[in-house]
């Protein structure tokens, strides 16, 4: 089996709130391989952006570890863990994001270009990403020119253009219809199959179904998980919520 | 929905005998209701009898009967297709009865058998998932598809159903004075609570009872 793209172990996050300490995570494992795409389900406030944002190194843990592609975050300057979130690391959000004043290819070779790869090699990768998310025809329109779903596509394409191979997704489906948002986790559920490793935020069990494994957060803890590598991979704390 | 009605959506199509329905049955729906030839045949002939179908001809060389849809049983199909569905009915569902039994019962901690039933319900709504995404690659059995649909939006209810018996069972945890009677549920909420010390009780009652996102 490949190393997996991403690694938490034992990662517990402290948030202060005036004298109080809240834990939005205690003590989480999870692994991710290239191929998987897994999606984290719970109620608000259960801890499943603060996973997403720890992943991705937007927010750094109160103890435990965070490894993306064999890098343990912690051990890296500031400049290094912003070169992972560049290189490693691409992001789906809700609210897409799409610069309105950019074209579909140039919204995604945007991070290339920022990344110091030159003009016309990004719009190259820019170009193979959003024919590879099925947009290919669309490249030179704006995001206002475009559906719901095909600005998704767009912003799917950019999370993962070039060579990042962890994709983190926060409720991608949020904004679109049911139809339209399964079309978006079949193309996840499709990057994941070509090796990226996914994960997925939402509180929509339809969607969540499109992963390999499905992980339950409750009060900062998994409480179980459902999927093929359930009982390989036990992560469940005696007593659940204990 | 009853055998009658689908088989006499299958005559419809024109005449056939009980073992060919039987297979066309299972094609139909997906073999998400597996019927046995008894039972088709035990509804033939009480189709028969109240007249909804007829036997079309003599048995065949290997004594099969061949039945066909009469004008009454065209009627009653109509009547079926342009009819709802009814909700009522006795209420059997075995999940609803085992939780309303499972909050009442001491010493039962039913977070811990709403995830169970979570777990298990969403490993059967990824396989359904699975199922319908090959089902949507290929050449397109319409059908088929649309049972998988309906099997897909069963399940995400149902998982529905369960988030919110959990967001009011610790609701109703966070409300009852922790008392040595007030078992698993209180437990789980404690524990929820004693992360924020200091905070009072009603923060643990408002993060699981909140909206969700």
């Amino acid at each position: 089996m490949s190393a997996p793209v991403l690694q938490l172990a034992g990662v517990t996050r402290d948030h202060r709130q005036g004298e109080a300490t809240v834990q939005a995570l205690r003590g989480v494992d999870l692994t991710v391989s290239p191929g998987e795409l897994v999606a984290v389900m719970g109620p608000s406030g259960s801890g499943k952006s603060t996973l997403l944002h720890l992943a991705g190194g937007l927010d750094t843990p109160t103890a435990g570890r965070v490894v993306v592609e064999g890098r343990d975050l912690a051990e890296l300057s500031a400049a290094q863990v912003a070169a992972v979130r560049r290189r490693s690391v691409g992001y789906v959000f809700q609210d897409l994001n799409l610069l309105p004043s950019l074209s579909a290819v140039e919204n995604v070779a945007l991070p290339l270009e920022l990344d110091g790869v030159r003009g016309g090699m990004a719009r190259r990768a820019a170009r193979e990403a959003l024919e590879e998310v099925g947009v290919g025809a669309l490249a030179g329109r704006f995001p206002d020119e475009m559906s719901g779903g095909q600005q998704q596509r767009v912003a799917i394409a950019r999370a993962l253009v070039g060579p990042r191979r962890l994709l983190l997704a926060d409720e991608p489906t949020g904004a679109l219809d049911s139809t339209t948002g399964e079309e978006v986790l079949r193309v996840l559920r499709a990057r994941c199959e070509a090796g990226a490793a996914g994960v997925l935020v939402t509180h929509e069990a339809r969607h969540a179904a499109w992963a390999d494994r499905v992980v339950f957060l409750r009060d900062g803890v998994v409480v179980d998980q459902s999927g093929p590598a359930a009982v390989a991979e036990s992560l469940l704390p005696a007593g659940g919520a204990g | 929905m009853s055998i009658r009605h689908g088989l006499l959506a299958l005559l419809e199509r024109g005449p056939s005998h009980g073992y060919h329905l039987r297979a066309e049955f299972d094609a139909a729906t997906g073999a998400t209701w597996p019927l046995n030839v008894g039972q088709v045949y035990s509804t033939l002939d009480r189709l028969e009898r109240d007249g909804l179908v007829a036997q079309d001809g003599p048995p065949d060389a290997d004594g099969r009967i061949a039945y066909r849809i009469t004008d009454v049983g065209q009627a009653e199909l109509r009547g079926w297709f342009a009819s709802p569905v009814s909700a009522k009915g006795a209420p059997r569902d075995e999940l609803a009865i085992k939780l309303a039994l499972a909050v009442t019962t001491p010493g039962v901690d039913v977070l811990r058998v709403v995830q169970t039933q979570r777990t298990a319900t969403m490993t059967g709504l990824q396989e359904l998932t699975r199922l319908k995404a090959r089902a949507d690659d290929g050449p397109g059995d319409l059908a088929w598809s649309l049972v998988l649909d309906s099997l897909v939006f069963r399940s995400e209810a149902e998982i529905r159903w369960l988030d919110h018996c959990e967001a009011r069972v610790a609701r109703a945890a966070a409300r009852r004075p922790a008392t040595p009677t007030a078992t698993a549920t209180a437990t789980a909420t404690a524990t929820a609570s004693a992360t924020a010390p200091g905070a009072p009780a009603p923060a643990a009652d408002a993060a699981p009872g909140g909206g969700r996102r």
